[in-house]
């Protein structure tokens, strides 16, 4: 018990419970079904931008990924325009999908190598790109997903909804490379200091790229998803998820200075963020103080994060 | 006793890092109109006892007098105050701002309407005077200038005078990145200073400028005083033994390198070249900072992987400077030391534990880290043994080379023996070393020593040539550049 | 003839400039004129202003996500309060610039990073804009509308109004003892330091001087809409990065340029224009601003590796 409260993302966990008790407590369990699959379905997508961002900071100050918004638009729209609601395509647009999160990627860490430019603003050049890339090829039409993907994203399978199932999937696959291949080890090695990774004999420019070329992929086929989810790409479907993904990395207790990462932390300040708003808007507060609140979520967390820093040293 | 107060007197301090005693009771007293020379090797406690005179540093021990009174508490404010100004190797300045943004930065009370050419005229002024015709623009930025530029600015911003005269100037090496024509200028200008009542701590390993320009010399070694005289009672060979130990003893025996292959060679730009044989422990020497370790990252970054990851490395690094490059403060020992070699702990792409866990119990015996648990975070070991992961890390490897980076730094006596031990064990099975170290005796232990100066390898002593007198006689300069 | 690292600094964004003023003018004769260049210009002064005020956080090594929410909540509170009672109105922005300030001892002093802070504080600028704002509405004050559409003789406003903001900000952070120790703190803080300085000060007042150009980004922005919206300047925080580095700024280093920043603004804004005149789709309006921060960061590098050749003195 001792071992598991000393665990940096139980308290995400601790926090999506209470705010979730708080919330049935108010509409007296009638909701607690609805209410439980609605945070599985939007928390998965959180989860699964926040998986890839959770990587690129893992490499350690500096490293954030700003085109994830502008990569889900892209991937969603391009796989959705190429799908055209025939069933048949379903895997085709996946790949697609998957295609053009590695060429974003790719081109993302050619960037920070080539103009030897932080990655925040080789990636903000770059989501520039992408969106506008997005913008013309979407065109403001609305293409409907194929039936199956469209049923497939928004039913359940055992009362878990689909989409939270294959964010698990994800996860876990995040979980094996963090802690069981050596590749998570050079990350977090990476993340901790440079240049006693470099002078360790890890392959820093491999490995960093790699980790670019994840996260951009995972993005992508989150915006795939998204798009299918609800009924058709649009061009600003992304951008909620530029402040999310940080910040749910944020909450889970990851480092945000790189070198200490934990997959589960992720499902819980998903969870969080939205039961949070689900809570405020069963108590019928705002948008506005919703906001607030989570930013004063946010810079508590890393406050209190900073706290635990001094403790060990 | 007609003589004035001293400028500034340190009367018996002491500092420790840890094991090591840094400075050991010291007492040095600077009086008005007077240029003291400070030498000594590596680790003599030159260093320490600037920083303890400019305020850096606080002593364990000890006390700090100005002007005949006692300053209590001390600290950079209060030396700034005094007239105590310093010129480090390192950059002081901001390399952002204009040689006139920084003069505004250095001296606080220059504020007010105008600043700009009051400091302007101050720093013009100053530069005019040490290094007449030098031909640098004051308005420019100081990170376009050379390197000797920027060396003659940071001395030009030292002996500035914007209301609050400089007393006591310390200069610590100033002229390593300067030429000899620069070089006497500056030492013209000190000894101007001098006469018109300043003082001045000279440090350099440029002999013939300590005796030249010095009015009394101070040999340091091992944080004490080992001899202090005027600068009449010492001659170049004099001052090289003054240095020296007293008592030189062999460590150990010597294997005489034959002729045995080649495993790593480096063309320098300019001296002679650098070649390490199989099997052989090739020291570096020469004063810290003159290209020993750049040398040794070339060789790394020539070598090391950078895309791809490698099984069989062709080097592995050994950092002396553990906190910035060596451990990962995360982590457990066990992590710390098996991260060089996981594509060898895992199988099928995955880690596996068990591998992982024998090999950590392996070095542990071998090395003796001294520890309960492998699974304890790095950090809650002894520098020393801290070292010896990082030892271990680098030995579990496949790779035929080590490259060590004064690994010995802040390291206590027992465990230097015991790592010394397993080098030799480890060059015997046919492992090569190459071996950067301030420290003398180290040197003592290879087969073979390059001496480095001003980034360039001087000498090349072998056998029982490898002598601490013969280093030293190396490393500092003997007749002007 | 040597030229200063300043002027090289510097010619790159007014290289790039010119070079598209020349191909909108090229393209169209008409925009030569003072409607024309009123027209081209008008919405760059309020990104101006707030491109300014990233810089100076930028100076002293920190990086604000926060500003596109900061700008639009001030213009949410310059088309309410500061319209209907405007003594309550400059309170509140008082506040939000004494909050700034507040913030940059608060980083310094945790050592926490900027990025996270800011991206909390994006959360609470946005909640609070859409608390006073929840629809799109509200009524500029008249003299900040007067002074946005005044028609000054010989030349337009927004070109009389950039100038002036580019030699105000060059007296006060290249030529003032205060502009003087912000760039000392952002270059070598430890010597700053070791020279007497409080560096809580210098870093407080840098924050808050950042919070007085973007409180006059807001009411720019007002002046020229009429009205405001809780997410009319979300785009600020990407455009004033870029707009930053594209002006010769950079990441760390305290190596920043106010004339290069205006400069920048209007370069990002003119790319739009140029594009529309091109008769490209206004698709590819980002994707332009993003392809010429890559151009001109490569640019950069390249002269920076020939001056490295060439400059051995």
């Amino acid at each position: 018990m001792k071992a598991l409260f000393a665990k940096p993302w139980i308290w995400s966990f601790v926090a999506a419970v209470s705010v979730w008790l708080a919330t049935i407590g108010v509409t007296g369990g009638a909701s607690t079904v609805g209410l439980s699959q609605a945070a599985l379905t939007f928390a998965a997508f959180s989860v699964l931008v926040g998986i890839g961002q959770m990587f690129v900071i893992t490499l350690g100050p500096g490293n954030i990924d700003l085109s994830v918004p502008a990569t889900m638009a892209l991937a969603g729209t391009v796989a959705l325009k190429y799908m055209d609601g025939q069933n048949g395509l379903v895997l085709h647009g996946l790949i697609i999908a998957i295609f053009i999160g590695g060429g974003v990627g790719t081109l993302n860490y050619a960037l920070i190598k080539a103009l030897r430019i932080p990655p925040i603003i080789a990636t903000l050049s770059m989501s520039f790109v992408v969106q506008s890339a997005a913008i013309w090829t979407n065109r403001g039409l609305r293409i409907k997903p194929p039936q199956v993907l469209a049923d497939f994203t928004t039913s359940t399978s055992l009362g878990i909804p689909n989409i939270a199932l294959v964010a698990l999937l994800m996860s876990a696959v995040a979980w094996v490379l963090l802690h069981r291949t050596p590749y998570g080890r050079w990350i977090m090695a990476i993340g901790q200091s440079l240049p006693a990774a470099r002078m360790a004999g890890i392959a820093v420019d491999g490995n960093r790229f790699v980790t670019y070329l994840f996260c951009a992929i995972l993005a992508a086929i989150c915006g795939y998803l998204l798009a299918c989810f609800s009924g058709g790409a649009a061009l600003n479907m992304g951008s909620e998820y530029l402040l999310m993904s940080i910040a749910v990395v944020v909450i889970g207790g990851t480092a945000v200075a790189g070198g200490d990462s934990n997959v589960p932390g992720i499902w819980g300040a998903s969870l969080f963020m939205f039961l949070v708003v689900s809570m405020l808007n069963t108590y019928g507060v705002g948008a506005g103080v919703r906001l607030i609140m989570t930013g004063v979520i946010i810079i508590t967390v890393i406050l209190l994060a900073s706290g635990r820093k001094d403790a060990i040293r | 006793m007609l003589l004035p107060p001293a400028v500034f007197e340190v009367s018996d301090a002491a500092v420790r890092f840890g094991e090591v005693r840094a400075l050991d009771g010291v007492s040095l007293a600077i009086l008005p109109g007077e240029c003291i020379g400070l030498v000594g090797h590596n680790g003599a406690g030159k260093s320490t006892i600037v920083s303890v005179i400019n305020g850096g540093l606080t002593p364990q021990q000890g006390e700090i007098f100005s002007d005949g009174t006692r300053l209590a508490p001390y600290g950079i404010g209060v030396a700034r105050n005094r007239g105590v100004r310093c010129v480090f190797q390192e950059l002081s300045l901001c390399p952002n701002l204009s040689i006139i943004e920084n003069t505004r930065i250095m001296h606080r009370t220059l504020g007010g309407f105008g600043w700009r050419a009051r400091a302007r005229a101050i720093i013009a002024a100053s530069l005019d005077a040490v290094f007449p015709g030098h031909g640098i623009d004051v308005g420019d930025q100081v990170g376009v200038l050379s390197i000797a530029q920027r060396q003659m600015v940071e001395i030009a911003m030292a002996f500035s005078d914007a209301g609050q005269p400089p007393r006591l100037v310390i200069l610590d090496e100033p002229t390593s990145s300067l030429d000899a024509g620069l070089a006497t200028q500056l030492l013209a200008h000190v000894r101007r200073f001098v006469a018109a009542g300043g003082a001045v701590i000279l440090i350099s390993h440029m002999l013939n400028e300590i005796l030249e320009t010095a009015s009394r010399i101070v040999v340091m070694k091992d944080g004490k005083i080992v001899a202090e005289r005027a600068a009449g009672g010492f001659d170049h060979a004099g001052l090289v033994k003054a240095m020296g130990s007293v008592a030189t003893h062999q460590a150990t025996a010597r294997r005489s390198t034959g002729a045995s292959q080649s495993v790593l060679d480096l063309p320098m730009a300019k001296g002679q070249p650098f070649r390490a044989c199989k099997g052989e422990v090739v020291g570096l020497a020469g004063l810290g900072g003159h290209g020993q370790t750049r040398m040794l990252l070339a060789l790394f970054d020539h070598h090391a992987p950078q895309w791809w990851p490698r099984r069989d490395p062709a080097v592995t690094f050994v950092a002396g400077d553990r906190r910035e490059n060596g451990i990962f403060d995360r982590w457990s020992i066990l992590k710390n030391m098996t991260i060089a070699t996981l594509s060898d702990l895992s199988r099928r792409g995955l880690l596996q534990d068990g591998a992982e866990t024998a090999r950590g119990a392996t070095w542990k015996t071998r090395i003796e880290i001294r520890t309960a648990n492998m699974e304890n975070p790095i950090l809650s070991l002894s520098g020393g043994n801290q070292q010896k992961v990082l030892f271990a890390r680098a030995l579990s490897t496949r790779a035929p080379v080590v490259l060590m980076d004064d690994p010995m730094r802040g390291v206590d006596v027992g465990t230097k023996q015991e790592v010394y031990g397993i080098i030799r064990t480890e060059a015997e099975a046919g492992r090569t070393f190459v071996w950067y170290s301030t420290e003398m005796e180290e040197m003592q232990l290879c087969d073979r020593v390059y001496v480095f100066r001003e980034g360039v390898i001087v000498a090349e002593l072998t056998g029982d040539a490898i002598s601490e007198h013969n280093i030293l006689a190396a490393s500092f300069e003997g007749t002007a550049a | 003839m040597r030229i200063s690292t300043d002027m090289l600094r510097i010619a790159v964004p007014v290289a790039s400039l010119l070079l598209l003023l020349a191909g909108v003018f090229y393209l169209q004769p008409r925009a030569m004129s003072y409607n024309g260049l009123n027209l081209l210009f008008n919405l760059a002064v309020p990104i101006a202003l707030a491109t300014i005020a990233q810089m100076l956080i930028m100076a002293v090594n920190d990086l604000d996500l926060s500003m596109g929410t900061f700008v639009s909540f001030v213009a949410c509170v310059a088309a309410t309060y500061l319209h209907d009672t405007p003594i309550l109105g400059v309170l509140v922005l008082l506040g939000a610039i004494a909050t700034y300030a507040a913030l940059g001892v608060i980083i310094y002093l945790r050592d926490l990073p900027s990025i996270v802070v800011t991206l909390g504080m994006s959360f609470v600028w946005g909640g609070l804009a859409v608390l006073i704002l929840p629809a799109p509405g509200g009524t500029a004050p008249e003299w900040a509308r007067a002074v946005m559409i005044s028609k000054p003789p010989l030349v337009p406003m927004a070109i009389i109004a950039s100038v002036l903001l580019a030699v105000f900000a060059h007296l006060l952070i290249m030529r003032s003892s205060l502009g003087v120790l912000i760039r000392g703190v952002g270059g070598n803080q430890r010597s700053v330091q070791r020279a007497g300085w409080s560096v809580i000060a210098a870093r407080a007042s840098a924050y808050a001087l950042a919070a007085c150009f973007a409180v006059a980004a807001g009411i720019c922005l007002v002046g020229l809409t009429t009205s405001a919206d809780a997410n009319i300047a979300l785009r600020y925080t990407l455009l004033s990065i870029a707009g930053v580095i594209l002006g010769g700024g950079e990441f760390t280093g305290g190596r920043i340029s106010p004339v290069g920043a205006v400069i920048g603004a209007l370069t990002l804004t003119l790319a739009g224009s140029f594009l529309s005149f091109l008769r490209i789709s206004p698709d590819w309006q980002i994707g332009a601003q993003g392809g010429i921060l890559i151009i001109v960061l490569a640019v950069r590098l390249l002269l920076n590796r020939l001056e490295s050749k060439g400059g051995a003195r």
